[in-house]
Protein backbone atom coordinates (compact mmCIF):
# COMPACT_ATOMS: atom_id res chain seq x y z
CA UNK A 1 0.00 0.00 0.00
CA UNK A 2 1.52 3.60 -0.77
CA UNK A 3 1.50 6.14 1.15
CA UNK A 4 1.36 10.05 0.49
CA UNK A 5 3.88 12.75 1.62
CA UNK A 6 1.04 14.07 3.86
CA UNK A 7 0.52 10.44 5.61
CA UNK A 8 1.95 11.35 8.95
CA UNK A 9 0.04 14.30 8.94
CA UNK A 10 -3.12 12.74 8.71
CA UNK A 11 -2.30 10.17 11.61
CA UNK A 12 -1.49 12.92 13.70
CA UNK A 13 -4.48 14.67 13.26
CA UNK A 14 -6.22 10.81 14.07
CA UNK A 15 -8.06 10.64 10.34
CA UNK A 16 -9.56 7.03 9.69
CA UNK A 17 -7.99 5.63 6.82
CA UNK A 18 -9.20 3.26 4.09
CA UNK A 19 -7.02 1.93 1.35
CA UNK A 20 -8.14 3.37 -2.09
CA UNK A 21 -6.59 3.16 -5.79
CA UNK A 22 -3.71 1.23 -3.66
CA UNK A 23 -3.37 4.18 -1.21
CA UNK A 24 -3.61 4.74 1.83
CA UNK A 25 -5.79 7.61 2.42
CA UNK A 26 -7.75 9.65 4.95
CA UNK A 27 -11.73 9.44 4.69
CA UNK A 28 -12.26 11.80 7.41
CA UNK A 29 -10.56 12.83 10.34
CA UNK A 30 -13.69 13.50 12.27
CA UNK A 31 -17.47 13.88 10.74
CA UNK A 32 -17.75 14.00 7.51
CA UNK A 33 -20.48 16.18 7.24
CA UNK A 34 -18.47 19.09 9.59
CA UNK A 35 -15.61 18.50 6.67
CA UNK A 36 -18.75 19.12 4.27
CA UNK A 37 -19.96 22.03 5.58
CA UNK A 38 -16.85 23.59 6.26
CA UNK A 39 -16.38 23.53 2.56
CA UNK A 40 -19.26 24.40 1.39
CA UNK A 41 -18.98 27.30 4.10
CA UNK A 42 -15.30 28.42 4.48
CA UNK A 43 -12.56 26.21 3.43
CA UNK A 44 -11.16 22.98 3.79
CA UNK A 45 -8.07 21.28 2.44
CA UNK A 46 -7.80 18.03 1.28
CA UNK A 47 -4.83 15.93 0.18
CA UNK A 48 -5.37 14.34 -3.19
CA UNK A 49 -2.04 13.38 -3.30
CA UNK A 50 -3.01 9.94 -4.80
CA UNK A 51 -4.03 11.29 -8.12
CA UNK A 52 -1.68 10.82 -11.46
CA UNK A 53 0.29 13.78 -13.31
CA UNK A 54 1.72 13.28 -16.57
CA UNK A 55 4.14 15.87 -18.37
CA UNK A 56 4.01 15.39 -22.00
CA UNK A 57 6.28 17.78 -24.02
CA UNK A 58 7.59 18.41 -27.55
CA UNK A 59 6.52 19.66 -30.73
CA UNK A 60 4.51 16.53 -31.18
CA UNK A 61 2.66 16.83 -27.35
CA UNK A 62 -0.01 18.63 -28.66
CA UNK A 63 -0.74 15.93 -31.55
CA UNK A 64 -0.76 13.03 -29.31
CA UNK A 65 -3.01 15.04 -26.82
CA UNK A 66 -5.47 15.13 -30.08
CA UNK A 67 -5.44 11.94 -30.80
CA UNK A 68 -6.05 10.45 -27.38
CA UNK A 69 -8.61 13.10 -25.72
CA UNK A 70 -12.24 14.19 -26.71
CA UNK A 71 -12.06 17.46 -26.17
CA UNK A 72 -10.19 20.32 -28.41
CA UNK A 73 -7.26 20.94 -26.88
CA UNK A 74 -5.98 23.48 -29.48
CA UNK A 75 -7.52 25.84 -27.85
CA UNK A 76 -5.91 26.05 -24.76
CA UNK A 77 -2.97 28.67 -24.26
CA UNK A 78 -0.65 28.33 -21.75
CA UNK A 79 -2.39 28.97 -18.11
CA UNK A 80 -5.54 27.26 -19.11
CA UNK A 81 -6.68 23.97 -18.39
CA UNK A 82 -9.15 21.77 -19.75
CA UNK A 83 -11.55 18.98 -18.67
CA UNK A 84 -11.32 16.15 -21.21
CA UNK A 85 -12.13 12.07 -21.36
CA UNK A 86 -9.84 9.31 -22.99
CA UNK A 87 -12.12 7.43 -24.88
CA UNK A 88 -11.53 3.67 -26.12
CA UNK A 89 -12.00 1.54 -28.78
CA UNK A 90 -15.12 0.07 -27.90
CA UNK A 91 -17.92 3.04 -26.74
CA UNK A 92 -16.59 3.34 -23.07
CA UNK A 93 -14.08 5.53 -21.35
CA UNK A 94 -10.60 5.16 -20.29
CA UNK A 95 -10.31 7.71 -17.64
CA UNK A 96 -11.61 11.10 -17.41
CA UNK A 97 -8.36 14.11 -16.91
CA UNK A 98 -7.69 17.70 -16.78
CA UNK A 99 -5.71 18.93 -19.31
CA UNK A 100 -2.77 21.56 -18.34
CA UNK A 101 -1.02 23.69 -20.97
CA UNK A 102 2.08 24.53 -18.66
CA UNK A 103 3.84 26.18 -21.39
CA UNK A 104 4.21 26.08 -25.50
CA UNK A 105 4.74 22.35 -26.66
CA UNK A 106 4.04 21.17 -22.82
CA UNK A 107 1.18 19.75 -21.02
CA UNK A 108 0.49 18.06 -17.56
CA UNK A 109 -2.34 15.22 -17.74
CA UNK A 110 -3.89 14.78 -14.60
CA UNK A 111 -5.75 11.72 -14.29
CA UNK A 112 -7.03 9.37 -11.54
CA UNK A 113 -4.84 7.45 -8.85
CA UNK A 114 -6.49 4.00 -10.05
CA UNK A 115 -6.20 4.26 -13.43
CA UNK A 116 -2.59 5.47 -13.53
CA UNK A 117 -0.88 3.02 -14.88
CA UNK A 118 -3.58 1.89 -17.46
CA UNK A 119 -3.24 5.37 -18.49
CA UNK A 120 0.15 5.71 -18.88
CA UNK A 121 0.11 2.08 -20.98
CA UNK A 122 -2.93 3.38 -23.51
CA UNK A 123 -1.66 6.79 -23.93
CA UNK A 124 1.86 5.35 -24.36
CA UNK A 125 0.44 2.75 -27.11
CA UNK A 126 -0.91 5.48 -28.96
CA UNK A 127 2.22 7.58 -28.81
CA UNK A 128 3.14 7.19 -32.68
CA UNK A 129 4.34 10.17 -32.85
CA UNK A 130 7.11 10.12 -30.22
CA UNK A 131 6.28 12.67 -27.78
CA UNK A 132 8.34 13.07 -24.49
CA UNK A 133 6.22 11.68 -21.67
CA UNK A 134 7.38 11.86 -17.86
CA UNK A 135 5.14 10.07 -15.15
CA UNK A 136 5.61 12.15 -12.29
CA UNK A 137 3.38 10.99 -9.71
CA UNK A 138 4.84 9.99 -7.29
CA UNK A 139 6.99 12.90 -6.86
CA UNK A 140 4.21 15.49 -6.98
CA UNK A 141 1.96 16.08 -4.12
CA UNK A 142 -1.94 17.89 -4.98
CA UNK A 143 -3.49 19.82 -1.65
CA UNK A 144 -7.03 20.94 -2.76
CA UNK A 145 -7.87 24.05 -0.78
CA UNK A 146 -11.39 24.48 -1.47
CA UNK A 147 -14.66 26.50 -0.53
CA UNK A 148 -15.74 30.40 -0.15
CA UNK A 149 -12.60 31.16 2.41
CA UNK A 150 -9.81 29.06 0.11
CA UNK A 151 -8.93 32.14 -1.64
CA UNK A 152 -8.56 34.25 1.56
CA UNK A 153 -6.20 32.00 3.07
CA UNK A 154 -4.12 31.20 0.12
CA UNK A 155 -3.38 34.71 -0.57
CA UNK A 156 -1.69 35.38 2.86
CA UNK A 157 0.98 32.68 1.29
CA UNK A 158 1.74 34.07 -2.22
CA UNK A 159 2.23 37.02 -4.20
CA UNK A 160 -0.01 35.71 -7.13
CA UNK A 161 -3.26 37.66 -7.12
CA UNK A 162 -5.63 34.82 -6.47
CA UNK A 163 -8.25 36.85 -7.71
CA UNK A 164 -7.09 37.28 -10.89
CA UNK A 165 -7.22 33.70 -11.37
CA UNK A 166 -10.64 32.45 -13.16
CA UNK A 167 -12.39 29.06 -13.05
CA UNK A 168 -10.04 26.83 -15.05
CA UNK A 169 -6.61 28.75 -15.33
CA UNK A 170 -3.19 28.55 -13.49
CA UNK A 171 -0.11 29.93 -12.51
CA UNK A 172 3.47 28.89 -11.48
CA UNK A 173 3.50 30.56 -8.35
CA UNK A 174 5.02 29.84 -4.97
CA UNK A 175 3.16 28.72 -1.70
CA UNK A 176 5.52 30.36 1.30
CA UNK A 177 8.77 29.53 0.18
CA UNK A 178 8.01 26.45 -2.40
CA UNK A 179 7.33 26.63 -6.12
CA UNK A 180 3.89 25.59 -6.63
CA UNK A 181 1.31 25.60 -9.47
CA UNK A 182 -2.00 27.16 -8.25
CA UNK A 183 -4.63 26.02 -9.97
CA UNK A 184 -7.94 27.41 -9.81
CA UNK A 185 -9.81 24.10 -10.01
CA UNK A 186 -11.55 21.66 -7.72
CA UNK A 187 -14.42 18.94 -7.40
CA UNK A 188 -16.34 20.37 -4.75
CA UNK A 189 -17.97 22.90 -6.61
CA UNK A 190 -17.37 25.48 -3.77
CA UNK A 191 -14.66 27.74 -5.34
CA UNK A 192 -10.65 27.31 -4.37
CA UNK A 193 -7.51 25.74 -5.50
CA UNK A 194 -5.61 23.08 -6.13
CA UNK A 195 -1.84 23.16 -5.54
CA UNK A 196 0.74 21.28 -7.04
CA UNK A 197 4.20 20.79 -4.81
CA UNK A 198 7.25 19.04 -5.10
CA UNK A 199 6.77 15.96 -2.05
CA UNK A 200 9.55 17.78 -0.22
CA UNK A 201 7.47 20.37 0.08
CA UNK A 202 4.23 19.12 0.80
CA UNK A 203 3.99 18.97 4.94
CA UNK A 204 5.22 22.45 5.20
CA UNK A 205 2.98 23.76 2.65
CA UNK A 206 0.12 21.88 4.14
CA UNK A 207 1.29 23.32 7.66
CA UNK A 208 1.73 26.98 6.30
CA UNK A 209 -2.11 26.25 4.41
CA UNK A 210 -3.27 24.74 8.17
CA UNK A 211 -1.86 28.07 9.48
CA UNK A 212 -2.99 30.39 7.71
CA UNK A 213 -6.97 29.35 7.71
CA UNK A 214 -6.88 29.49 11.45
CA UNK A 215 -8.78 32.11 11.63
CA UNK A 216 -11.68 30.73 9.11
CA UNK A 217 -11.43 27.69 11.05
CA UNK A 218 -9.66 25.66 8.54
CA UNK A 219 -10.64 21.56 8.29
CA UNK A 220 -8.92 18.92 7.17
CA UNK A 221 -11.31 17.14 4.59
CA UNK A 222 -11.18 13.28 3.90
CA UNK A 223 -12.04 11.71 0.60
CA UNK A 224 -15.65 10.56 2.05
CA UNK A 225 -16.66 14.63 2.11
CA UNK A 226 -15.49 14.76 -1.05
CA UNK A 227 -17.49 12.05 -2.62
CA UNK A 228 -20.68 14.37 -1.22
CA UNK A 229 -19.75 17.35 -1.98
CA UNK A 230 -18.71 16.25 -5.89
CA UNK A 231 -22.21 14.33 -5.99
CA UNK A 232 -23.44 17.21 -4.76
CA UNK A 233 -22.63 19.40 -8.02
CA UNK A 234 -23.46 15.97 -10.15
CA UNK A 235 -20.26 15.54 -11.06
CA UNK A 236 -18.95 12.20 -12.10
CA UNK A 237 -16.79 9.35 -10.43
CA UNK A 238 -14.69 7.33 -12.44
CA UNK A 239 -15.55 3.79 -11.60
CA UNK A 240 -18.97 4.88 -10.83
CA UNK A 241 -20.55 7.05 -13.20
CA UNK A 242 -18.70 6.59 -16.09
CA UNK A 243 -15.82 3.66 -16.72
CA UNK A 244 -14.76 1.24 -19.84
CA UNK A 245 -18.09 0.36 -20.60
CA UNK A 246 -20.03 3.77 -20.76
CA UNK A 247 -19.90 6.31 -23.66
CA UNK A 248 -19.05 9.67 -23.03
CA UNK A 249 -22.23 10.67 -25.01
CA UNK A 250 -24.39 8.64 -22.74
CA UNK A 251 -22.57 9.78 -19.46
CA UNK A 252 -23.35 13.05 -20.54
CA UNK A 253 -20.03 14.29 -21.31
CA UNK A 254 -20.98 15.78 -24.80
CA UNK A 255 -19.66 18.80 -23.77
CA UNK A 256 -16.43 17.86 -23.96
CA UNK A 257 -16.29 15.72 -26.59
CA UNK A 258 -15.50 17.78 -29.66
CA UNK A 259 -16.14 16.43 -33.48
CA UNK A 260 -14.03 19.44 -34.56
CA UNK A 261 -10.80 17.09 -35.03
CA UNK A 262 -10.94 13.10 -35.02
CA UNK A 263 -9.81 11.28 -32.32
CA UNK A 264 -9.96 7.64 -30.84
CA UNK A 265 -13.55 6.31 -31.99
CA UNK A 266 -14.48 9.87 -32.87
CA UNK A 267 -16.31 8.65 -35.44
CA UNK A 268 -18.53 6.18 -33.44
CA UNK A 269 -19.12 8.57 -30.37
CA UNK A 270 -20.38 11.47 -33.32
CA UNK A 271 -23.09 8.89 -34.43
CA UNK A 272 -24.09 8.04 -31.35
CA UNK A 273 -24.70 11.61 -30.55
CA UNK A 274 -26.55 12.42 -33.76
CA UNK A 275 -28.99 9.16 -33.18
CA UNK A 276 -28.99 9.45 -29.38
CA UNK A 277 -28.44 6.80 -26.79
CA UNK A 278 -30.80 4.45 -25.24
CA UNK A 279 -29.55 5.22 -22.38
CA UNK A 280 -28.38 8.87 -19.85
CA UNK A 281 -27.21 9.48 -16.59
CA UNK A 282 -29.37 11.35 -14.68
CA UNK A 283 -29.43 13.14 -11.39
CA UNK A 284 -32.23 12.61 -9.17
CA UNK A 285 -33.53 13.43 -5.88
CA UNK A 286 -35.78 11.56 -3.19
CA UNK A 287 -38.88 12.29 -3.12
CA UNK A 288 -39.38 9.89 0.39
CA UNK A 289 -37.17 9.28 3.02
CA UNK A 290 -34.44 7.08 2.02
CA UNK A 291 -31.09 6.83 0.14
CA UNK A 292 -29.74 5.73 -2.67
CA UNK A 293 -26.77 3.74 -2.73
CA UNK A 294 -24.42 2.62 -5.77
CA UNK A 295 -26.12 -1.10 -7.84
CA UNK A 296 -29.80 -0.10 -6.43
CA UNK A 297 -32.01 -0.78 -8.80
CA UNK A 298 -34.39 1.75 -10.61
CA UNK A 299 -37.78 0.96 -11.36
CA UNK A 300 -40.89 2.52 -13.46
CA UNK A 301 -44.20 2.90 -11.85
CA UNK A 302 -44.95 -1.33 -12.82
CA UNK A 303 -41.87 -2.00 -11.24
CA UNK A 304 -39.79 -2.57 -14.59
CA UNK A 305 -36.09 -2.05 -14.00
CA UNK A 306 -35.33 0.72 -16.55
CA UNK A 307 -31.93 1.50 -14.63
CA UNK A 308 -29.50 1.27 -12.01
CA UNK A 309 -27.84 3.82 -9.43
CA UNK A 310 -24.44 4.72 -9.98
CA UNK A 311 -23.63 7.28 -7.02
CA UNK A 312 -26.06 8.07 -4.21
CA UNK A 313 -25.56 9.68 -0.58
CA UNK A 314 -27.74 12.23 1.56
CA UNK A 315 -26.82 15.21 0.54
CA UNK A 316 -25.52 16.79 3.60
CA UNK A 317 -26.38 20.23 2.30
CA UNK A 318 -29.90 19.23 1.69
CA UNK A 319 -30.61 17.03 4.10
CA UNK A 320 -32.31 14.39 1.38
CA UNK A 321 -31.06 11.94 -1.12
CA UNK A 322 -29.39 12.61 -4.31
CA UNK A 323 -28.03 9.97 -6.44
CA UNK A 324 -26.79 9.45 -10.43
CA UNK A 325 -27.87 6.87 -12.19
CA UNK A 326 -28.32 5.84 -16.18
CA UNK A 327 -32.12 5.10 -17.49
CA UNK A 328 -33.87 4.86 -20.18
CA UNK A 329 -33.29 7.86 -22.22
CA UNK A 330 -37.27 8.60 -22.65
CA UNK A 331 -36.98 9.09 -18.90
CA UNK A 332 -34.55 11.65 -18.30
CA UNK A 333 -36.69 14.69 -19.16
CA UNK A 334 -36.79 16.67 -15.24
CA UNK A 335 -39.46 16.21 -12.88
CA UNK A 336 -39.86 12.81 -14.45
CA UNK A 337 -40.78 10.56 -11.47
CA UNK A 338 -38.95 6.70 -11.17
CA UNK A 339 -38.38 4.95 -8.01
CA UNK A 340 -35.30 3.55 -6.16
CA UNK A 341 -35.19 -0.03 -5.08
CA UNK A 342 -33.96 0.43 -1.93
CA UNK A 343 -33.81 -2.62 0.19
CA UNK A 344 -37.70 -4.41 0.28
CA UNK A 345 -38.76 -0.71 -0.86
CA UNK A 346 -39.58 0.77 -3.50
CA UNK A 347 -39.23 5.02 -2.98
CA UNK A 348 -39.90 7.64 -5.60
CA UNK A 349 -37.26 10.07 -7.12
CA UNK A 350 -37.48 12.88 -9.34
CA UNK A 351 -35.13 13.71 -12.16
CA UNK A 352 -33.24 17.13 -11.47
CA UNK A 353 -30.66 18.61 -13.91
CA UNK A 354 -27.58 19.01 -11.41
CA UNK A 355 -26.10 21.11 -9.70
CA UNK A 356 -28.32 19.39 -6.68
CA UNK A 357 -26.86 22.16 -4.75
CA UNK A 358 -26.18 26.17 -5.86
CA UNK A 359 -23.42 27.23 -4.05
CA UNK B 1 -13.33 4.43 23.93
CA UNK B 2 -16.00 3.67 25.86
CA UNK B 3 -17.42 0.46 27.27
CA UNK B 4 -19.46 0.21 29.93
CA UNK B 5 -19.18 -2.64 32.56
CA UNK B 6 -22.74 -3.14 33.25
CA UNK B 7 -23.62 -4.39 29.35
CA UNK B 8 -23.04 -7.45 27.66
CA UNK B 9 -21.74 -7.36 23.75
CA UNK B 10 -21.65 -8.67 20.69
CA UNK B 11 -18.94 -9.45 17.68
CA UNK B 12 -21.75 -7.37 15.31
CA UNK B 13 -20.38 -4.42 17.69
CA UNK B 14 -24.01 -4.24 18.93
CA UNK B 15 -24.78 -3.79 23.34
CA UNK B 16 -27.15 -5.32 25.45
CA UNK B 17 -29.00 -3.99 28.48
CA UNK B 18 -30.78 -6.81 30.07
CA UNK B 19 -33.62 -5.44 32.28
CA UNK B 20 -35.26 -8.87 33.55
CA UNK B 21 -37.03 -10.61 30.61
CA UNK B 22 -36.12 -7.60 28.42
CA UNK B 23 -33.17 -6.30 26.50
CA UNK B 24 -32.35 -3.29 25.31
CA UNK B 25 -29.72 -3.39 22.48
CA UNK B 26 -27.88 -0.34 20.34
CA UNK B 27 -24.69 -0.10 18.80
CA UNK B 28 -21.49 0.27 20.62
CA UNK B 29 -18.72 3.68 20.95
CA UNK B 30 -16.71 1.24 18.68
CA UNK B 31 -18.99 0.78 15.57
CA UNK B 32 -20.47 4.23 15.43
CA UNK B 33 -16.92 5.76 15.59
CA UNK B 34 -16.50 3.19 12.72
CA UNK B 35 -19.26 4.24 10.81
CA UNK B 36 -19.02 7.73 10.68
CA UNK B 37 -22.25 10.17 10.65
CA UNK B 38 -25.07 8.39 10.58
CA UNK B 39 -27.77 9.84 8.72
CA UNK B 40 -30.02 7.57 8.95
CA UNK B 41 -31.83 4.42 10.83
CA UNK B 42 -34.01 2.14 9.42
CA UNK B 43 -36.01 0.12 11.73
CA UNK B 44 -39.56 -1.36 10.55
CA UNK B 45 -39.32 -4.61 12.69
CA UNK B 46 -41.73 -3.73 15.72
CA UNK B 47 -43.83 -6.09 16.40
CA UNK B 48 -42.16 -8.83 15.01
CA UNK B 49 -40.71 -12.19 16.30
CA UNK B 50 -36.83 -12.68 15.56
CA UNK B 51 -34.55 -15.30 15.74
CA UNK B 52 -31.03 -14.55 17.09
CA UNK B 53 -28.88 -12.88 13.82
CA UNK B 54 -31.64 -11.70 12.16
CA UNK B 55 -32.20 -8.12 10.79
CA UNK B 56 -33.87 -6.42 12.70
CA UNK B 57 -32.92 -2.79 10.81
CA UNK B 58 -30.51 -0.52 8.81
CA UNK B 59 -28.34 1.84 9.94
CA UNK B 60 -26.86 4.09 6.93
CA UNK B 61 -23.67 6.24 7.46
CA UNK B 62 -22.84 8.97 4.65
CA UNK B 63 -20.82 6.15 3.19
CA UNK B 64 -22.16 3.08 4.23
CA UNK B 65 -25.36 0.91 4.90
CA UNK B 66 -24.67 -1.71 7.63
CA UNK B 67 -27.55 -4.48 8.90
CA UNK B 68 -28.68 -4.55 12.15
CA UNK B 69 -28.53 -8.00 13.78
CA UNK B 70 -30.32 -9.15 16.85
CA UNK B 71 -28.59 -10.27 19.52
CA UNK B 72 -31.08 -12.10 21.34
CA UNK B 73 -34.10 -14.12 19.70
CA UNK B 74 -37.47 -12.08 20.68
CA UNK B 75 -40.46 -10.01 20.18
CA UNK B 76 -39.42 -6.64 19.30
CA UNK B 77 -41.65 -4.38 21.63
CA UNK B 78 -40.36 -0.64 21.38
CA UNK B 79 -38.35 1.05 19.03
CA UNK B 80 -36.80 4.55 19.30
CA UNK B 81 -38.14 6.78 17.16
CA UNK B 82 -36.27 9.57 18.07
CA UNK B 83 -33.32 8.37 15.60
CA UNK B 84 -35.91 8.70 13.00
CA UNK B 85 -35.36 12.57 13.22
CA UNK B 86 -32.22 12.93 14.68
CA UNK B 87 -29.98 9.77 13.82
CA UNK B 88 -26.96 11.81 14.69
CA UNK B 89 -27.97 10.96 18.52
CA UNK B 90 -26.20 7.44 17.93
CA UNK B 91 -23.19 9.16 17.64
CA UNK B 92 -23.62 11.36 20.32
CA UNK B 93 -25.08 9.05 22.51
CA UNK B 94 -24.78 5.40 21.79
CA UNK B 95 -25.41 3.78 24.78
CA UNK B 96 -28.46 5.80 26.51
CA UNK B 97 -30.12 7.83 23.33
CA UNK B 98 -28.84 6.13 20.92
CA UNK B 99 -30.51 3.02 22.06
CA UNK B 100 -32.07 0.84 18.66
CA UNK B 101 -35.23 -1.65 20.56
CA UNK B 102 -36.73 -3.00 23.25
CA UNK B 103 -36.54 -7.00 23.19
CA UNK B 104 -38.64 -9.38 24.61
CA UNK B 105 -36.47 -12.15 24.82
CA UNK B 106 -37.52 -15.58 24.11
CA UNK B 107 -35.05 -17.26 25.33
CA UNK B 108 -32.59 -15.62 27.86
CA UNK B 109 -30.26 -18.62 27.99
CA UNK B 110 -28.86 -16.86 24.66
CA UNK B 111 -27.13 -14.11 26.73
CA UNK B 112 -24.66 -16.60 27.98
CA UNK B 113 -22.79 -16.50 25.29
CA UNK B 114 -22.74 -12.65 24.36
CA UNK B 115 -19.39 -10.80 25.61
CA UNK B 116 -18.52 -9.20 28.76
CA UNK B 117 -17.26 -5.99 28.47
CA UNK B 118 -13.80 -7.00 28.66
CA UNK B 119 -14.12 -9.65 26.13
CA UNK B 120 -15.29 -6.95 23.72
CA UNK B 121 -12.50 -4.65 24.79
CA UNK B 122 -10.45 -7.25 23.11
CA UNK B 123 -12.03 -8.05 20.62
CA UNK B 124 -12.10 -4.35 19.28
CA UNK B 125 -8.29 -4.19 20.36
CA UNK B 126 -7.49 -7.00 18.13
Amino acid sequence: MKKTALYKKHIDLGAKMVPFAGYEMPVRYGSELEEHHAVRNSVGVFDVSHMGEFLVKGPNALGLIQKICSNDASILTPGKVQYSCLPNADGGIVDDLLVYMLREEEYMLVVNASNIQKDWDWIAKHNDLEAEMENISDNTSLLAVQGPNAINTLQKLTETNLSSLSYYTFTHGKIGFFEAIISATGYTGSGGFEIYVNNESAAQVWDEIMKAGEEFDTKPAGLGSRDTLRLEMGFALYGNDIDDTTSPIEAGLGWITKFSKEFTNSNNLKAQKAAGTKNKLVGFVMEEKGIPRSGYDILDANDNIIGKVTSGSMSPSLGIGIGLGYVETKFTQSDTIFFIAVRKRKLKAKVVRPPFYKA
Amino acid sequence: MNIPQELKYTKDHEWIRVEGSKAVIGVTDFAQRELGDIVYVEIESEGDDLDRGDVFGTVEAVKTVSDLFMPVSGKVIEVNEALEASPETVNEDPYDKGWMIKVEMSDSSELESALSSNDYKDLISE
